[in-house]
């Protein structure tokens, strides 16, 4: 049986069809595992070989690389929650109900992004906490830490975001508080610290950027729905390449 | 001196870890395939496990549908802001809603800059890194106390509730006055409120001349006193470095400082000028 077995594995791995598509053999010796490594565009994210202490998990604890997995997920799911929602004031609120009660699987989508997005925001935080314990962001790794530190900044505005999109009162009113404080932003805002003195009034100054108008309203879910699925993905996707990409130039810090 | 250092048992310690941390000979590597790729598939699966499993044990929540005539009570931003939210209560939303956060943003970037100490890289240390890491440390106690206040114990009217609190009952109204410390040093001293200077529209009484004097005083000692008595601490930084650290320090353990003066003293603004108060 194990013979046979090794008989379908080795031809299916030999056929054109298997070879145009991987561009190396089944991976059973050493050769076709490095050349995985080399051939395959995101396992390239790696290198061919670690030393030993990298498979200790208690070094990393697994936090930067289940970060970048909660980010697919949220990816895979938000693509989904995207087919049956619209983001107008008119009919978002009906849309996330009908995730409950027409569409298949649509209660498990919602629930796995919003929990995905919680784990994301912690997985952040705590990969943060790791790096520092290691002292992983001394010389030369200084700006992969600065990196870091701006994918954190975008995973909580898109978590933020993201918020205000059901469109209920706990949507609305956790927006309004942060809008809130946008008033209150020294300089730029029309309640804070010489922003009156600067001209910025309620209807030119940072909230009215960020919201859209005086109030939350179709703009801002407008807006937010827009940053939320396509600016701040894209522009987190792109730190998060320089991020993986710094990594293997600077090399791994620790035992790995 | 050289001598000396070496006989420190931390430092001892310290070089047989680099010397682990650096053990790179190629015989004790592993390939990629299958080793790590295994380990990082099954921490995805069981991260997907664990959040199928949340997902069926606590669905998303959905309120009523969104309305400006009803504003809930309270009105509390999503959890991992309910930290800045929490500050709410000591500070003026400029400085707990931007500034504060802003600060945080620029003190996390400005970290591998301002930390000049070479050991406990790639590792984990205490003993060799005790400043940046008891810093660290307060920091994100701090953050994570606050946000564990605001989701666990706020309430109506964004007052304190035990969990054995009824939560569908106002507290009673506190009964505590909050003052300014401004008017606090009037009453202990004996001043009047009599303007002493005025620039433009704006007067300045002797009282909030003092509380000028206290605000800044508090940051001009902690610059000043490591500068006199931790020499090697200011060389090590040098002028640029120690000033930013201590900038940085001093303002995060003003929050706090900030918080137990408002809950001990029942003092409101510890600076008022005319353009922002603190």
């Amino acid at each position: 049986m194990g013979k046979l077995w090794e008989q379908i594995r080795q031809t299916i791995a030999g056929t054109q069809i298997w070879k145009s598509v991987f561009r190396h053999g089944y991976p059973d010796t050493d050769a076709n595992r490095a050349l995985v490594m080399f051939s395959n565009v995101i396992l390239h994210l790696h290198p061919v070989r670690v030393r030993r202490g990298a498979l200790k998990i208690r070094f990393t604890w697994c936090l930067g690389g289940l970060t970048f997995f909660f980010f697919i997920l949220l990816a895979i799911t938000g693509v989904f929650l995207m087919f049956y929602y619209v983001p107008d004031t008119r009919r978002a609120y009906n849309d996330i109900k009908d995730l409950g009660t027409v569409i298949y699987f649509g209660d498990l989508f919602r629930n796995l992004h919003r929990w995905a997005a919680h784990a994301m925001v912690l997985s952040v935080w705590l990969h943060m906490t790791r790096v520092f314990f290691t002292g992983s962001y001394k010389p030369p790794r200084e700006f992969n830490w600065v990196v870091g530190v701006i994918l954190l900044v975008l995973t909580l505005v898109l978590s933020w975001t993201g918020y205000l999109l059901p469109w209920d009162q706990l949507a609305l009113w956790a927006v309004t508080v942060g809008s809130k404080m946008a008033e209150a932003t020294p300089l730029i805002g029309n309640a804070g610290p010489f922003g009156p003195e600067l001209g910025f009034t309620v209807s030119n100054d940072i909230a009215f950027v960020l919201l859209g108008g005086t109030v939350v309203g179709q703009s801002t879910l407008l807006r937010f729905y827009v940053l939320h699925c396509l600016a701040l993905p894209l522009v987190a996707a792109l730190f998060m390449a320089v991020h993986f990409w710094r990594i293997r130039k600077d090399g791994f810090s620790g035992p790995l | 001196m050289e001598a000396k250092v070496a006989t420190q048992a931390g430092d001892l310690k310290s070089r047989i870890k680099k010397a682990a941390a650096e053990n790179m000979v190629p015989e004790d590597t592993v390939l990629v395939w299958p080793n790590l790729v295994y380990i990082e598939l099954i921490s995805m699966l069981f991260a997907t496990a664990v959040l199928l499993f949340l997902s069926l044990a606590s669905p998303a929540p959905l309120e009523e549908i969104a309305s400006k005539d009803t504003t809930p009570n309270p009105t509390k931003a999503p959890w991992y802001f309910l930290g800045l939210q929490e500050l709410l209560v000591f500070f003026d939303p400029w400085l707990a809603g931007v500034v504060l956060p802003s600060l945080i943003i620029v003190g996390l970037i400005a970290i591998p800059y301002i930390d000049y100490n070479p050991r406990g890289k790639g590792y984990y240390s205490f003993s060799e890194r005790k400043f940046a890491m008891w810093g660290f440390s307060f920091g994100l106690a701090l953050w994570y106390i606050l946000i564990f206040i605001g989701v666990w114990f706020r309430g109506l009217d964004w007052s304190w509730y035990w969990p054995w609190d009824d939560w569908s009952h106002h507290q009673p109204a506190s009964a505590v006055k909050l003052v300014d410390l401004e008017v606090l040093l009037q009453g202990w001293l004996g001043l009047s409120d009599a303007p002493l200077i005025s620039i433009g529209t704006y007067n300045f009484s002797v009282a909030n001349l003092i509380t000028w004097a206290i605000f800044f005083g508090y940051y001009g000692l902690g610059f000043t006193i490591p500068f006199l008595f931790l020499r090697d601490f200011y060389k090590k930084l040098g002028f640029i470095r120690y000033n930013i650290t201590m900038f940085l320090f001093l303002s995060m353990v003003g929050v706090p400082l900030k918080m137990a003066v408002r809950l001990l003293a029942d003092i409101k603004y510890v600076l008022i000028t005319p353009w922002f108060k603190i």
